[in-house]
Formats: structure tokens, C-alpha cells, sequence
């Protein structure tokens, strides 16, 4: 009874989000108050209704109803509660809900903060936003329904995939498809901004803070999706440049072009129409990834089970959106004039430089990324590109990043004189080069020039960020949160090269064949393995090894790998252990047991992993700390007073 | 500089460095270019000598065969058709069993052995690596039951 709830609450779902996008798009285009208000409403029951088929589905999970075919294959009796809670998008449709689930909370976040809109603007959003919606839920009622019966109802369930049944599972996904859906936000505020025909500075300023809090989450996604990888998958790298990655590093990547390129669009009046192409071209990866992940085109890790029907759903769905926004935009965006004027050394131009490395750098990994599908298609055989392909543009492409990173925020906006910073600017650039080149030097007795490179390109942007910072402050400047985001964001930039150039060039792997009671040394780290035991978890059985680590004669920690056997299939599971602290990580993972009680096993030394996380953290941060900035809320309210008397005020109270 | 002449300068800039990202990526995705082989095709030559090559099938029961006291491992992988040798060391990944389908990437070392840098299983039970199933397909041998 529960799930055919579930399922006609969706069906209730789809028709509200059809009727709302219709209805207000017509109450736009004619001015009629009374269509253009049922947005706000109509945007409510949409999200109480998908939240419903939410619990629907949650609630089968919990309570064990094996009617489900959904719920048979993802969880079964002995699964503990919360991962019977996460299994909930663990697989293909539960995923699929979750995704339109957080779709129908922007919509809903949207429809509650933005009383400050012109009633015909945030209609208009909201119905572009209702009509993207209504594309996945389609797509998940007609090839995905999650509530599917099956009869008879068996009397247990398959075992959840035990990779997801981790902490970083549980929130890894929700928060990067938080980050994907939001950019359907900026989508939908740049295709509202190109339907009225009004491409000023007032849509970016509107859409800035939603995008940014869209970029922070799937920072955080991306990055904890990495975290989970490094200590889940048992090989303790941190990136993969899997298909699966790579689509959503493709957004993440155009999306900070789009942030920066809002900067310029709402401070200065530019690139107003380029600000509204990289908001379609955003939420276009985010399909992009959607399909890649989805279809099973590609080789990967995340791979569901693959339906090519799924596929060309999505692919015929991706192309309604790129074809009708791109139509729109070429029709619109005609009339679109660039009131601001700048000079050649300006922010600017800066801000567009920075535009055209990150394309650089999404086209770098689209083209690694696509490549194979291409070359397959065209019947030239099942190729791969290789990590090396990936490692060797990134490092290229963060070469001038960090350059311009540098000098960046230090530059005025329309027009700034090269030499007002060039002597302290050239200074900082001269000492971070010769520090990070002395550093390696100094700690290995060897030059390296990758990891000089790339500490002081960390250094060079750490240092001209907090020069700006303290001449800001001896001025008397005010530090707006907005400033003190960038800070942090650029920080985390800094911090995330250190991680990756320390980590790539001097982390120590071994697997080893050990025998209890036998010890090994990495970077001054003894590795002493005392033994395996078999242990009971709640649903499954491991065999636990001890290793003792000890440094210059005192016990550090004791580590201690598992392999676990989940109770269903006997499908071993890796479970690393590791030593944690700000400089460096100790890694220890089992592999299997080998004659006479000897076990095969990873053991790593990772100096500066940490830093990676840590970074991209920091840039989480900055982009919260941006949104919170009073700016947006000061514009709300003196917006408000200007309009006071025009319809809008009054299509405000009537929601 | 006025607003037109600007904008051209503006987007000469925009195709110059997508044109060398370009080039360089095109370079660089050559070098790093791999190809997958069946079992058949390795045994009839068509894989290369010289470069990195990715090899998949199902792994042959009975035929693991580890050498003592090292993390050398040799195993058959097949398409059902014919089979081949693979040698790899280190620590093979979780999934890894008799009968299941594995990619091993690697080249081929002195005296015809094919060494592989990488071995991967698939990652949950209902999965196969498409490349393998295509093997299997193209050697007749596929079982379309779902399951291997």
C-alpha cells in the first residue's frame, strides 16, 4: 500500500511540475498576477509530494518489505538500520529519487528566499526549474520506477554492494547531487533572464549566491567522494580520472569559471552574454555526468547495472535541454549590449583569463573522457586514455592557474597600473620560486623540480593572498565575508597543490608478502605485523591483522586491516586502517592469505594527503562564507524599498 | 581600444588557447592510449610489442597458480575461445575469482610472457566490464542470462 503511495505521489509530482511550468510561463508572457502565483505554491506540493515518495521508499527500507523488488536486491535482514536508510540510493532508482528529491528542495529553497525577486523573474525561474524536473521525474517513473513490486515477495533480500555500506557512502552522494542539481538553479535563473529578454547585471546578482552554494556542495561531493575512495577501495589513491569522476569534475570545473565570470557580470556589467553560456554549458556536464553515470557507456567503478534504454532517455533529454536553451540564448542574446568598459590589466581580464584555463582544463577531461566513446563508435576499437594522459595536462594547466591566481586579486577592477604592485609582487614571485625550489632540496638533498614548481606556486599564492589581506587591513578596509571567502577559497588552492605535488612525488607504496613477526621500515616508519585473528561483525566475518607502527623506538599506533566476508555472496571487502595525522598518513590494507600464515598486504607512507582534502575543504568554506556576506541581504532590502508599489509587491503578498 | 576591436582580440584569445589545448591533449592522448584485446586476438599477433595494452576475459578455474614466497601471481584468462597467460605482482583486487571477468592492463616482457602493471575485477556481482562481455559476444560465447 505504502509504496503505490509512494509511486502516485510521483505521478502527482510530474503533473504539478508540468501544470506549474506552463502556467506561469503563459502568466509571465501575459503579466496575469494570478498565473504567475501559483508558483511559490504549486513548487511546495511539488516538494511535499516528491518527499512523500521519499519516505515511501525509506520507509520499505526500514521496515524490510521484500515486496519491493527495489528493496530485495539492496538490503536484506541482517543490514544495519542506517545503511538500510542510505541503501535507499544505492542503487539506480533509489539514486534517481534521491536526485529529484534535492531537485524538488532547490526548488522549494528557491521559492522560499526570494521574496526580493519581481514576481514575473521568479516564476519564470521557477518554471524553468519545474520543467527540468519534470524531465527526471519522468525519467524515473517510465524506465526507473523504484517502487516496482515483485511476487512472490521473497523472505530476504540481496546484501547492499558492502563498498557503499561506509560513512563516506552515506553522505558522499546526497551532497554531490546537491552540487549538480543547484547548477539547475543557475540554469534556470540565466534561461529566465534570456526568456524576458533582459540579460543585465540583476540576474547574476540574483543567481551568484545559489551557485556558489551549487559549486560549494559538489566541492565538498567531489572531495568526499575522493576521501571514500582512498580508504574504501583498499589502493589508497585519491583519484582515479574514472569516467565516473571525470563527469563530475567536468561541472565542477566550467562551474568555478562560472563563479568567477558571475564576479565580473554582476560588478561590472561584462561578458553579461558569455555569463549566461557557461550557466547552460554548467548544467549541461551535470546531464553529461548524469548520462555517462547512468548508461554504463563507460568502464567505471560506479557503474550500475546498464539499461540502454536509460541511456538514450537521458541522451534525448540532454539534447532538449542544450538544443532549446542554445536556441534561446541565439535569439536573445543578439540584443544583449556590454555597458562596461575595461582595459587590457584589469580584473577583468583577469577574470577571463581564469575563464579560459578552467574551459581549458573541463576540455582537457572531456576529450580523455569522450575520446574512447568516439573512437568505439566510429569502429575503431575499445581504447582507454591512461592516467598519465590526465596528470600531464592537469600539471601543465596549473602552471599558469597559479600565475594568475597570484596576481589576480591583487588587480583593480576596470582599469589598475602594473607597477602600483609590481615591486612587492615581483618580490613574492622571486622568494616563492627560490624557497620552493630550496625546500625539496633541503628535506630529499635532491632538486626536484615538479615538487618546486608546485610548492611554490602554493607559496606564491598563499603569500600575494595575505599581502592583499593585510593591505586591505592597514587601510582600514572592510573585509566583507565575501572577500574573506576568496580568501579561503584561493587558501584551499594553495593547500590542494601542496597535497598533490608532496603526495604524488614522495608517497612510498609496497606490497609486501609478511609473515607474523615480521617487521618493515618505510620513511623511518617500522611496520611491525604481529598477526591475524578472525573477528564477527554485525553482518559480516573478517580476519583482522595487528600491525604495530613504531618510530625512533616509541609506539606510534597500532593499525588494524580487515578483510571482511559480507554474510550473502562470500565477497571479500577490503577494509583499510590508517594512521592520520596533518603530515602524513600511514596506510595499512590486507590482501589475502598466502602459504606457511603469510599474508599478502599494502603498506603506504602518504606525506600531505591530507592537504588535499584539507584544501578543498577550505574551498567548501570560502564559498559559504561568500553566500553569508550581507551584501545579498542588504540588496534584498533596499531592492524592496525601491519597488514598493509595483506589482511585484503585491504578487509577493499573494505568496 | 574600442569595444569591437577588443571583443575580436577577446575571442582570438579564446581559440588560440583552445587550439593549443588542443594539440597538446591530442599529443598527449596518443602517447597514453590504450587498446583492449581478446585472448584470440592477443594469440593471433594483433596486440602490440612494444606498448601498454589492456587484455580482459573470464579467469579459468584451476589455473591460478602463485609462485612461492613472492606476490607473483600467473593466471589464464579466456573469451571462451582461446586462452592466454597473464603474470602479474602485487596484490590482486577483492573481486578477483576463478570464472570472473577481469581487464589486466601490461605489456608483454622478454620471452612472450605478458606481465600486467594492473589487474581489475569488476566492482559489484551484477557487473561485467563492457569489453569483456563484447569478447565474449564476439567469440560466440556469451551468456545472455545476465549472470557469468
Amino acid at each position: 500500500m505504502i509504496p503505490e503511495l509512494g509511486h502516485f505521489a510521483l505521478i502527482i509530482a510530474l503533473v504539478i511540475s508540468v501544470v506549474q511550468a506552463v502556467v506561469s510561463l503563459v502568466g509571465a508572457a501575459k503579466n496575469n498576477a494570478a498565473l504567475m502565483a501559483i508558483a511559490r505554491p504549486a513548487s511546495l506540493a511539488q516538494f511535499f509530494f516528491v518527499g512523500l515518495a521519499y519516505a515511501a521508499l525509506t520507509h520499505a527500507f526500514i521496515v524490510h518489505d521484500f515486496s519491493v523488488l527495489n528493496v530485495v536486491q539492496h538490503s536484506n535482514l541482517v543490514q544495519p538500520l542506517q545503511y538500510r536508510i542510505t541503501g535507499v540510493w544505492g542503487s539506480h532508482e533509489g539514486s534517481l529519487l534521491l536526485w529529484v528529491f534535492i531537485h524538488s528542495i532547490w526548488l522549494v529553497a528557491l521559492a522560499a528566499f526570494s521574496h526580493h525577486l519581481p514576481q514575473m523573474m521568479i516564476s519564470r525561474v521557477l518554471a524553468v526549474m519545474s520543467l527540468v524536473g519534470s524531465g527526471f521525474l519522468s525519467f524515473l517513473l517510465f524506465t526507473s520506477n523504484p517502487f516496482e513490486r515483485v511476487f512472490p515477495a521473497p523472505l530476504d533480500g540481496n546484501e547492499l554492494n558492502p563498498l557503499l555500506q561506509d560513512f563516506g557512502m552515506i553522505i558522499h552522494p546526497p551532497l554531490l547531487y546537491i552540487g549538480y542539481v543547484g547548477f539547475a538553479v543557475a540554469f534556470s535563473f540565466a534561461v529566465a533572464a534570456l526568456i524576458a529578454g533582459r540579460l543585465d547585471a540583476t540576474w547574476a546578482r540574483w543567481s551568484r549566491p545559489w551557485t556558489t552554494a551549487a559549486w560549494s556542495f559538489l566541492t565538498m561531493g567531489i572531495a568526499l567522494g575522493s576521501w571514500w575512495a582512498y580508504i574504501e577501495l583498499g589502493w589508497g589513491g585519491w583519484w582515479f580520472w574514472d569516467p565516473v569522476e571525470n563527469a563530475s569534475f567536468m561541472p565542477w570545473l566550467v562551474g568555478t569559471a562560472l563563479i568567477h565570470s558571475l564576479a565580473s557580470t554582476e560588478k561590472r556589467g561584462v561578458f553579461k552574454s558569455w555569463t549566461v553560456l557557461l550557466a547552460i554549458l554548467t548544467f549541461s556536464l551535470s546531464l553529461l555526468g548524469a548520462f555517462i553515470v547512468r548508461s554504463g557507456v563507460l568502464t567505471s567503478v560506479h557503474a550500475f547495472a546498464v539499461d540502454p534504454e536509460r541511456g538514450v532517455f537521458i541522451l534525448a533529454f540532454l539534447v532538449i535541454v542544450v538544443g532549446s536553451s542554445l536556441t534561446l540564448y541565439a535569439w536573445r542574446s543578439a540584443a544583449v549590449v556590454s555597458i562596461g568598459r575595461f582595459k587590457w590589466f584589469s580584473r577583468e581580464s583577469v577574470l577571463l583569463l581564469n575563464n579560459i584555463i578552467f574551459l581549458t582544463a573541463a576540455m582537457a577531461v572531456f576529450i580523455g573522457t569522450m575520446y574512447p566513446l568516439v573512437v568505439d563508435a566510429f569502429g575503431g576499437g575499445k581504447i582507454s586514455v591512461g592516467r598519465p594522459y590526465f596528470d600531464t595536462m592537469f600539471s601543465m594547466i596549473a602552471i599558469p592557474l597559479l600565475l594568475l591566481l597570484g596576481i589576480g586579486p591583487t588587480v583593480r577592477w576596470k582599469v589598475d597600473n602594473w607597477k602600483r604592485n609590481s615591486k612587492v609582487l615581483s618580490f613574492f614571485f622571486i622568494s616563492s620560486l627560490v624557497l620552493g625550489m630550496l625546500i625539496p632540496f633541503l628535506v630529499e638533498d635532491q632538486l626536484n623540480i615538479a615538487v618546486g614548481l608546485g610548492l611554490a606556486g602554493a607559496m606564491w599564492v598563499a603569500s600575494t593572498t595575505f599581502k592583499e589581506l593585510f593591505s586591505r587591513l592597514s587601510r582600514g578596509a572592510s573585509l566583507p565575508l565575501s572577500y574573506l571567502g576568496m580568501v579561503m577559497g584561493h587558501l584551499g588552492l594553495a593547500a590542494f597543490v601542496v597535497g598533490v605535488t608532496v603526495t604524488m612525488t614522495y608517497h612510498i607504496e609496497r606490497d609486501m608478502r609478511m609473515v607474523p613477526g615480521e617487521s618493515y621500515d618505510i620513511a623511518g616508519y617500522e611496520f611491525r605485523f604481529q598477526g591475524v585473528k578472525k573477528i564477527q561483525g554485525p553482518n559480516y566475518t573478517a580476519d583482522e591483522a595487528l600491525i604495530e607502527i613504531w618510530y625512533e623506538g616509541k609506539k606510534v599506533d597500532d593499525l588494524i586491516p580487515q578483510k571482511r566476508i559480507y554474510s550473502d555472496f562470500g565477497n571479500p571487502m577490503t577494509e583499510a586502517s590508517i594512521d592520520v595525522t596533518l603530515f602524513r598518513d600511514l596506510y595499512a590494507a590486507l590482501g589475502e592469505e598466502l602459504e606457511n600464515g603469510a599474508w599478502s598486504m599494502r603498506v603506504y607512507y602518504k606525506p600531505f594527503i591530507r592537504w588535499i582534502w584539507i584544501g578543498a575543504g577550505f574551498m567548501a568554506i570560502g564559498g559559504f562564507l561568500a553566500i553569508s556576506d550581507r551584501r545579498y541581504r542588504q540588496t534584498v532590502t533596499s531592492r524592496k524599498r525601491r519597488r514598493a508599489g509595483t506589482n511585484a509587491t503585491v504578487a509577493d503578498n499573494v505568496a | 581600444m574600442n569595444k569591437r576591436s577588443r571583443r575580436k582580440v577577446l575571442v582570438l584569445a579564446l581559440v588560440f588557447g583552445v587550439s593549443i589545448a588542443t594539440v597538446l591533449g591530442l599529443t598527449a592522448l596518443e602517447e597514453n592510449m590504450l587498446f583492449f584485446f581478446s585472448p584470440t586476438q592477443v594469440n593471433a599477433g594483433e596486440a602490440p610489442q612494444e606498448r601498454s595494452f589492456r587484455v580482459g576475459g573470464l579467469v579459468v578455474p584451476g589455473s591460478i597458480n602463485r609462485l612461492p614466497d613472492s606476490l607473483t601471481v600467473q593466471f589464464e584468462v579466456t573469451d571462451n575461445a582461446e586462452n592466454m597467460t597473464v603474470e602479474y605482482t602485487g596484490i590482486l583486487p577483492d573481486l578477483f575469482r576463478e570464472g570472473e571477468g577481469i581487464v589486466a592492463i601490461g605489456s608483454f616482457a622478454a620471452g612472450g610472457r605478458f606481465v600486467a602493471d594492473e589487474v581489475l575485477a569488476k566492482h559489484d556481482e551484477n557487473y561485467m566490464p563492457p569489453e569483456v562481455a563484447d569478447a565474449l559476444k564476439a567469440s560466440g560465447q556469451y551468456d545472455y542470462s545476465g549472470k557469468m
